[in-house]
């Protein structure tokens, strides 16, 4: 401790922002340049698809039933092997996810029995009004790559009539 | 004289050039402040709109033109109303004196750089600093609100306080020239500029300039934690945005003063007085011969946005004084030091005169910084003493 130290001191700081000045800034340019999310970022959910274009939900409504927030609706329709959308008895017919009222804790997910509903990496949700907060299952649904995978698809009968109960893994991340 | 209309006609374009230049001076002060404390908290700052953000004072202003103007039901709206005004007119009307380039002669006559040559021009400055917080006061006062009554008194009470100070630093830039034209102030500091001369004069400048404008460590009217917004917390639209522009011009004009008063004004270092960057160098072509007029009103450009930045470093690096640390600063170490400078510089100059000795002259800032020195041991030496009383 000198007497100076008064001095010193505010020397310091004006060293310290001046110092600061030549360093790069960190500001992300955000629309133009984007950041990776981390590997567990939850996002806009996905409806995820099996290889050949069938979707994986089958309309079963537990994630609906898990929803804290009562977010989800979920209707369930009859797959037939002229019009099936998922392998077994049925598909959503309707699957509406209210981004307003979701939380993104991702209980949806862990209550999915075919790992159907994903939490995504998509953050940009803005809205001009309530009605196109809501998100439906075309807008969920994952894209294809080819269109003989879009649903429903025309199949040989009896292949996919059995209960669809997806091989799980453990969590890769 | 007073029937010669080209001397009205020049008198008003150099009024509404030094109007423009304050008004768009205080458009790009706040990018330029935006922009360099961004940088020093290691961001980039406005840079969308316009190349390099360039254009987002318009957008600010365009946006604040458009905005809502409220008064509160129980203002007192006569002041209320004219508050804003009060407090932005003097800051313009202050830039009248500042010279900001030397004398030339065009269109047959000469043309001299400043709106107004005063010959107590040091004590206008003064006068018309002080008229501003009028304005801070009554925009407090009317708004019939707790926050702004006493943003309004603290700034009253500061501004009170350092203008003390501020005066007796005034008063060593007058002795040292010996003379209160700013234009005389100016050419004696062709040899040497006075923030050489005395230091810690303009270091007691500095610091009562930045308590005189509100700014940070001494923003104490508009200390956003304590008091919303302070004076003009009841402020809205175009009424905010004259107090806004009030202080960004007062800013400006008060380190043009301090470029004036301790930096050598319009004119070049001291060391390039006989070189080509001399404002006083005559460049003949052919027939005829310019001087380097041109560069008086860069180098003054140059000064204040140097000593601009100096305000923003400060604003960026420390923090806000409380209030009684602030009043007893004010009192207890500025004005006394202030006190001995001047006394140091006169009787510095004084016997310098009577004993034809230039040494008593360089005397001047040695003993000076000493006195300085010995005020910080002493600021020290009481801290000290307040940490152990309350250990």
């Amino acid at each position: 401790m000198s007497v100076l130290d008064p001095i010193i001191e505010l020397a310091r700081g004006l060293g310290t922002t001046l110092k600061m000045m030549l360093e790069r800034p960190v500001t992300v340019q955000y629309p133009e340049q984007k950041r990776q999310v981390r590997p567990r970022f939850r996002g806009r959910h996905v409806l995820k698809r099996y290889e050949n274009g069938l979707e994986k939900c089958i309309g079963c409504s537990l994630c609906a039933a898990a929803c804290p927030a009562d977010a989800i609706f979920v209707e369930a329709g009859e797959n037939t092997d002229e019009e099936r959308y998922s392998p077994g008895e049925r598909y959503a017919s309707t699957y509406e996810i209210n981004m307003i009222r979701c939380i993104y804790c991702g209980y949806c997910e862990d209550a999915c029995p075919t790992e159907a509903i994903v939490l995504g990496d998509n953050y940009e949700l803005s809205f001009f009004d309530r009605r196109s907060a809501i998100y439906t299952r075309e807008m969920l649904l994952e894209s294809v790559s080819s269109p003989e995978m879009l649903t429903p698809q025309k199949v040989e009968p009896g292949k996919y009539s059995r209960r669809s109960v997806p091989e799980m893994k453990d969590p890769a991340d | 004289m007073l029937s010669d209309w080209t001397l009205w006609l020049e008198w008003f374009v150099k009024a509404v050039v030094v109007t423009l230049a304050l008004l768009a001076g205080f458009a790009y002060l706040t990018w330029y402040e935006r922009r360099a404390l961004a940088r020093i908290q290691t961001r980039i700052g406005p840079n969308r709109a316009g190349p390099f953000g360039l254009l987002q004072p318009i957008a600010d202003a365009v946006k604040l033109i458009f905005k809502e103007e409220l008064t509160p039901s129980k203002a007192d709206r006569i002041i209320f109303f004219w508050a804003p005004i009060i407090t932005l007119v003097p800051s313009i009307i202050i830039a009248a004196v500042i010279p900001w380039g030397p004398s030339f002669s065009a269109f047959g006559r000469e043309i001299t750089l400043y709106v107004a040559d005063i010959n107590v021009g040091v004590l206008y400055l003064m006068s018309i600093a002080s008229i501003a917080v009028y304005g801070i006061v009554l925009a407090g006062w009317s708004s019939n609100s707790k926050y702004a009554m006493l943003g309004g008194l603290r700034a009253s009470a500061q501004m009170i306080s350092y203008e003390l100070a501020l005066g007796f630093s005034f008063a060593t830039v007058i002795i040292l020239a010996d003379s209160m034209r700013l234009l005389d102030i100016v050419e004696r500091q062709e040899n040497m500029w006075f923030a050489v001369v005395q230091p810690v004069g303009a270091l007691i400048f500095w610091i009562a300039t930045l308590a005189e404008v509100n700014r940070a460590p001494f923003d104490m009217p508009e200390a956003e934690q304590e008091l919303t917004a302070g004076y003009h917390s009841e402020y809205s639209g175009m009424k905010f945005a004259l107090f806004f522009m009030a202080e960004y011009q007062k800013m400006i004009v008060i380190c043009a003063i301090a470029a004036t008063l301790y930096f050598g004004g319009f004119r070049e270092f001291w060391f390039l007085k006989d070189t080509i960057f001399s404002v006083d160098y005559a460049w003949t072509l052919g027939s005829w011969q310019i001087t380097n007029w041109f560069l008086g009103p860069l180098y003054i450009f140059v000064k204040v946005v140097v000593l601009l930045f100096g305000m923003i470093w400060v604003r960026a690096t420390w923090p806000r004084i409380r209030y009684d640390r602030l009043m007893s600063f004010g009192w207890k170490v500025m004005l006394p030091l202030s006190l001995a400078i001047t006394f140091i510089t006169a009787t510095g100059i004084v016997l310098a005169d009577i004993f034809n000795n230039r040494l008593y002259f360089w005397a001047i800032p040695v003993v000076s910084t000493l006195v300085g020195l010995f005020t910080v041991v002493m600021i020290y030496r009481e801290l000290r003493r307040k940490a152990y009383e309350r250990a």
